[in-house]
């Protein structure tokens, strides 16, 4: 059976089932959702009414064999930055969603009643169903509730109350095969979802498999790809330490973002690194070593227990323990843990979050450190939609405009993650120039400045640095597009044998010829679509700027200040 | 000379996390690796005083130096 588009209209309860059309039959994952923002989205619209649409799609390779393929990428227009979004997230819902035939998931318009709302999908479309009993409940409760009505085979895609409320930090969740969840996270993709007034999305795929035009060339092309993925030393550090092994690395290099931007090296920097996780999580019987889908193979998720040994949370990024961590002065893991499953369970997004957390402990409102304090926010405040509890739930923005805080982080009004543009340089320019606001996964330059992957860059020098983010959020907006985990690049910049065997895949699962070259054009058509739906929407170059803060207070230990001009920074969409 | 060296990941397994060691002058950072029984291959990034340095750099007395295998994340 072909893919098909599936169509949802929350005004009149309406769903429909669509050929796909011609200009989108190449797209998959993010290339695909920003498309058909492009194409259906007025730019002018407020994201949080009729007028914007949420888009669920799983990558071109996701639901096949092909190993690390399944993510699925959400777009809409953001809440949060007003640009185009796209967010991406293993788990298991982009397999099912390919196994159910939908190549795209569109919802549109928004009930005209407080009614809530559940959908649910099968290879025969589409079944929207009152809700009750699961508003007002977290994600957990409702992965629970819904396992037990379908069952524990069944994909989902929730909110929490963050969602429901529309804080502009909310995030989409997404069951992950231990029915734990992982997120959709950024951009605020969960208040989207919650103005359509849908509290989840079941996902039954029966016993629907994918086509693959050419199997014999698909298996042996996922063979080379898999072993290339497999024997790159970085996967395997991954896999016992999980991202957050960036920490002292990081912290070493002088770009670990403390005490809301303040500084560049955290003290508390070993109690919270990937290698003290890791002796805590073996200690505890936890699991160092998990993956978010089935089929990946580097597994850089972990399952990490409480101190008496039961389950606390799992899939734990640097990004988040960072944020938590430095950029608030908790050197704590325990205590880093409890609000990573609190938050997952409201369903708001940690970097976002936490970074308002830093805002909100420089304008006053709590101390940095006070892990408590952050605990009872979450809790009492956030959860519950008070006014305080709204303020951070909106981001580190909304916490900086309502406290006068001029240190904010954010570009687009999105919170800048984990790595410090003054000390990091390159990152300085994907945080600017991303079509989505501050997003380090748009272009990691962090793998050739720090990391020495692909190339080696001085971290502290301009040279060079326009170009390489460039050359990075082109290739990762082909990648988001593939359903690949954008892990797999680590070993696609150093292993010759790696995106040949991915193109390969491609052509093989759909019976068509593309080359490399094409690959690049479809990474540079995507950021040109996505920049053209900004533009349409009022942003201008004078929005690909860092915080004034950046080029004015030196961050130690370098001393560096952010010192790229506007033209240079503007050079980026020379292409 | 003194010389602070820190390991990190897979490095500090029957090594140590963060040593004050005396070395002759002129040490490069490479000799130290060496004299660690850590394969140069395995090593992803030196970093000296918080900036990436190179097997041939020369270390100098108060010194930082930090020895990373290949890592990466995101
Ligand atoms: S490497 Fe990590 S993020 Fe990527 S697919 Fe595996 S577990 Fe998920």
């Amino acid at each position: 059976m072909a893919d098909k588009i599936f169509r949802v209209n929350m005004t009149d309860l309406s769903t429909s089932i669509e050929d796909v059309p011609a200009d989108w039959a190449g797209h998959g994952g993010r290339g695909l959702t920003s498309n058909i923002v492009a194409a259906e989205v007025p730019p002018s619209c407020h994201p949080l009414g009729p007028n914007n649409k949420l888009i669920f799609a799983p990558g071109l390779l996701s639901g096949t064999a092909a190993s690390n393929s399944g993510r699925i990428s959400a777009g809409a227009k953001s809440p949060l930055t007003g640009t185009i979004k796209e967010s991406n997230s293993g788990g298991t819902s982009a397999q099912r969603l390919a196994k159910i035939g939908c190549k795209a998931l569109i919802i549109e318009g928004q009930p005209k009643d407080d009614s809530w709302y559940s959908l649910l999908l099968t290879p025969e479309g589409v079944t929207i169903s009152k809700e009750e009993e699961l508003v007002g409940k977290g994600n957990f409760a409702v992965v629970e509730t819904v396992e037990k009505r379908f069952s524990d085979k069944i994909g989902i895609l929730s909110i929490g109350q963050g969602g429901e409320m529309l804080m502009t930090a909310a995030n989409i969740s997404v069951k992950d095969p231990d029915s734990h969840v992982r997120s959709l996270g950024r951009g605020g993709l969960g208040a989207v979802m919650g103005s359509k007034k849908i509290k989840f999305i079941a996902l039954d795929a029966q016993d629907g498999k994918v086509a693959i035009a050419d199997m014999d060339a698909f298996r042996a092309a996922n063979k080379i790809f898999t072993k290339a993925l497999v024997d790159h030393p970085v996967s395997q550090a991954l896999g016992t330490y999980g991202s957050n092994v960036l920490v002292n690395i990081i912290n070493e290099a002088g770009g670990l973002p403390t005490k809301n931007f303040s500084a560049g090296q955290f003290e508390g920097h070993e109690q919270i690194s990937g290698e003290t996780m890791h002796d805590i999580i073996v200690e505890r019987g936890g699991k160092p070593t998990h993956g978010c889908h089935a089929g990946c193979v580097i597994k850089c998720s972990q399952i990490y227990n409480d101190l008496k040994g039961n389950y606390k949370t799992s899939g734990m990024e640097y990004e988040s323990i960072w944020a938590m961590g430095a950029d608030c002065t908790v050197d704590n893991l325990d205590q880093i843990a409890e609000m990573d499953h609190i938050m997952d369970d409201i369903g708001i997004d940690t970097i976002e979050t936490a970074v308002a957390f830093g805002v909100a402990m420089e304008g006053g409102v709590l101390e940095f450190g006070d892990s408590e304090e952050m605990i009872r926010i979450l809790t009492e405040e956030i959860a519950k939609g008070t006014a305080l509890g709204r303020v951070i739930g909106n981001g580190a923005g909304s916490v900086g405009r309502t406290y006068g805080v001029t240190r904010v982080p954010v570009v687009k009004n999105q919170a800048i993650p984990a790595y410090d543009p003054r000390a990091i340089k390159g990152i300085g320019i994907t945080y600017a120039t991303s079509t989505q606001g501050a997003d380090h996964t748009m272009g990691y330059t962090i793998a050739t400045e720090i990391l020495g992957v692909g190339g080696t860059a001085d971290p502290l020098s301009k040279e060079g640095m326009v170009e390489l983010s460039r050359g990075l959020q082109i290739a990762t907006a082909a990648i988001d597009s593939t359903g690949m985990c954008l892990f797999i690049a680590f070993a696609a910049l150093d292993d010759g044998t790696c995106l040949p065997a991915l193109i390969d895949m491609l052509n093989a699962r759909f019976g068509i010829n593309l080359t490399a070259e094409d690959v690049t054009n479809l990474g540079m058509s995507i950021l040109k679509t996505e920049h053209a739906f900004n533009t349409a929407a009022g942003f201008t170059n004078l929005d690909d700027r860092l915080p004034e803060f950046f080029a004015t207070e030196p961050v130690a230990p370098h001393n560096a200040v952010w010192d790229f001009s506007g033209e240079e920074i503007d050079t980026f969409w020379n292409f | 000379m003194q010389v602070q060296v820190k390991l990190f990941a897979f490095f500090r397994e029957n090594r140590f996390i963060k040593e004050d060691r005396e070395l002759p002058n002129g040490t490069t950072a490479g000799q130290v690796v060496d004299e660690l029984d850590i394969d140069r291959e395995e090593v992803g990034v030196l970093m000296l005083n918080s900036r990436h340095c190179k097997f041939d750099t020369v270390l100098q007395e108060g010194d930082i130096y930090a020895i990373f295998p290949v890592i990466g994340g995101g």
